[in-house]
């Protein structure tokens, strides 16, 4: 099945949009998706494995959340997993324009 | 159909008002009726960026009669790729300022009020209140999180569009039936994990076409007609130009929306793991806040963030200058190679973990990773530590600090 990637995660699929992955479940194309390219696993995942709260996987146009089975949901090879990060860009930097550059964050 | 804003009293148009208005006064779903209703309507615009540049101009185009603004910054020269109601001439002025000489420009009939603040918990609930409809085209989590809970808690509908380089997202939040942005995504990404478009890059035109759209939703609800984007959301993507929309349902656990656990605004800087910001004012120059440069001294004394020394430009130049540069690594895109480098070995964060072999020094060797900013060399210095070096550092600031800071012929993207 195809899976989506969205721009901001293209950097870590070596820019493709589009990855086709083997799995006859939504998890286990996930899992194809993460063994083929590795640097996505702290991006789509939590330590404990579960999908980051921030990101949304959509089967066709359903938020896999609101599936009765969640990630092991049966797929079609015809189906389509969207990646759908959230996203904040529109205005300018929080921060005064002409302050030096905020500390620098910290994240795990 | 929703429910259109029903304000008690509608004003009247006057003659130059119905010349002005004449296209959407011959438009039945508009007409007479309509016109005064936009005319009465009060719309908060959140930010006069990107997003908020098209959206305020077209909403004062169309003569929303009452247009608020919220923003603190001033115009810079790299706003205006993408923020169309400012110009050239305004550049250095406070954003609404410059945002509503154009705005009167384009309609004398409607009233501008400007908030030259930051939206904080402490001031949100007490602007939204004076307002119908907010149009969030903010771009940061917290402020996303902030608009979408204060907007639940004074019941007003919010607008939303959302950027990033060539993809776009908009939708229609906490309206009475409707999902909010929390059912939707829960919890913000930790920091750092999402770039900003000042990290990531936009492109100039898709703010236009997802503020246009936010402009569009806000004109929908005021007017009560069409199907606006509640419970769906659209996704805009510039490049393969593609418009899809998703399903979004209301979350029952939500806490804002669903539950109705949360009552009051929370401290949306620690809900998304970020510093406070500034308490400076828009024409303050905080304090440098740059480390003092030792050449002899190591960057032991550097601040430390998850195991990661974060040493500054003096402190690196200072190193230079010595005769002890630590080997350079730049982690960001080609791209921005190409603009302006510091001679510095190239592998874009996203290909670090295939071309290690290109780090042709020792793992204990010193290394100061940097990039335009200092979020993505930060997650680069981690997964090179996690790779077994021992002394990597990460340059606060990145290379926007030493064109600021060291060498100011440098430019500045």
């Amino acid at each position: 099945m195809n899976i989506h990637i969205p721009t901001p995660l293209r950097a870590y699929t070596e820019k493709q949009p589009t990855v086709s992955v083997p799995g006859n479940t939504i998890a286990e194309a996930l899992a194809a998706l993460v063994a083929a390219y590795p640097a996505l696993q702290q991006h789509l995942f939590t330590a404990e494995g579960n999908l980051r709260s921030f990101v949304n996987v959509y089967l066709n146009d359903e938020d896999v959340r609101w599936l009765p089975q969640k990630e092991a949901t049966t797929v079609n090879p015809g189906d389509e997993l969207s990646i759908i990060p959230s996203i904040a860009g529109g205005a300018a930097p929080r921060r005064p324009a002409n302050a030096p550059a905020p500390p620098v964050r910290t994240h795990p | 159909m929703p429910k259109a804003m029903d304000p008690p009293i509608f004003p009247s148009l006057s003659n130059e008002e119905i010349a002005r208005y004449s296209r959407h006064l011959i438009l039945p779903e508009v007409g007479m009726e309509g016109q005064k209703k936009l005319k009465a309507a009060r719309v908060l615009c959140v930010g006069t960026g990107g997003l908020g540049a098209p959206l305020a101009l077209y909403l004062a185009a169309a003569g929303v009669g009452t247009l608020g603004l919220v923003d603190f910054d001033v115009v810079e020269e790299s706003n205006l790729q993408r923020q169309v109601i400012h110009s050239h001439a305004t550049v250095g002025k406070l954003k609404v300022d410059s945002a509503e000489q154009m705005l009167q420009g384009l309609n004398k009939h409607i009233h501008i009020v400007k908030h030259n603040t930051m939206l904080t918990s402490a001031n949100a609930l007490e602007i939204f209140k004076g307002y119908d409809v907010i149009a969030d085209g903010t771009d940061n989590f917290q402020t996303r999180y902030l608009v979408n809970d204060a907007c639940v808690l004074t019941g007003k509908p919010n607008a939303y569009g959302s950027i990033f380089r060539f993809e776009g997202q908009a939708s229609v939040f906490a309206t009475e039936q409707g999902p909010c942005y929390r059912c939707l995504y829960p919890a913000p990404p930790p920091p750092g994990l999402v770039p900003s478009c000042a990290e990531g890059g936009v492109l100039g035109i898709l703010p236009g076409l997802v503020g246009v759209i936010q402009a569009t939703e806000v004109i929908k609800l005021i007017l009560g007609i069409g199907e606006p984007l509640i419970g769906r959301l659209l996704l805009v993507d510039a490049l393969g130009m593609n418009f899809r929309t998703l399903r979004l349902r209301k979350n029952p656990d939500c806490p804002i929306c669903g539950t109705r656990q949360i009552k009051e605004l929370i401290d949306y800087d620690q809900f998304c793991g970020v510093p406070k910001p500034t308490s400076a004012g828009p024409l303050e120059v905080n304090s440098n806040g740059s480390l003092e440069g030792n050449a002899y001294a190591s960057f032991a004394d550097a601040p430390i963030v998850d195991g990661i020394p974060q040493i500054s430009v003096e402190q690196l130049k200072a190193r230079m200058d010595a005769g002890y540069s630590p080997f350079l690594l730049d982690v960001r895109e080609r791209h921005e190679y190409a603009i302006v480098d510091l001679g510095a070995l190239l592998i874009p964060v996203g290909e670090l973990h295939r071309n290690l072999h290109n780090i042709n020094v020792p793992k204990d060797a010193e290394i100061v990773v940097h990039c335009k900013s200092g979020i993505r060399s930060q997650h680069a210095a981690l997964l090179l530590k996690e790779q077994g070096f021992t002394n990597v550092s990460n340059l606060a600031g990145g290379i926007i600090a030493w064109a600021e800071r060291i060498d100011p012929k440098l430019p500045k993207y």
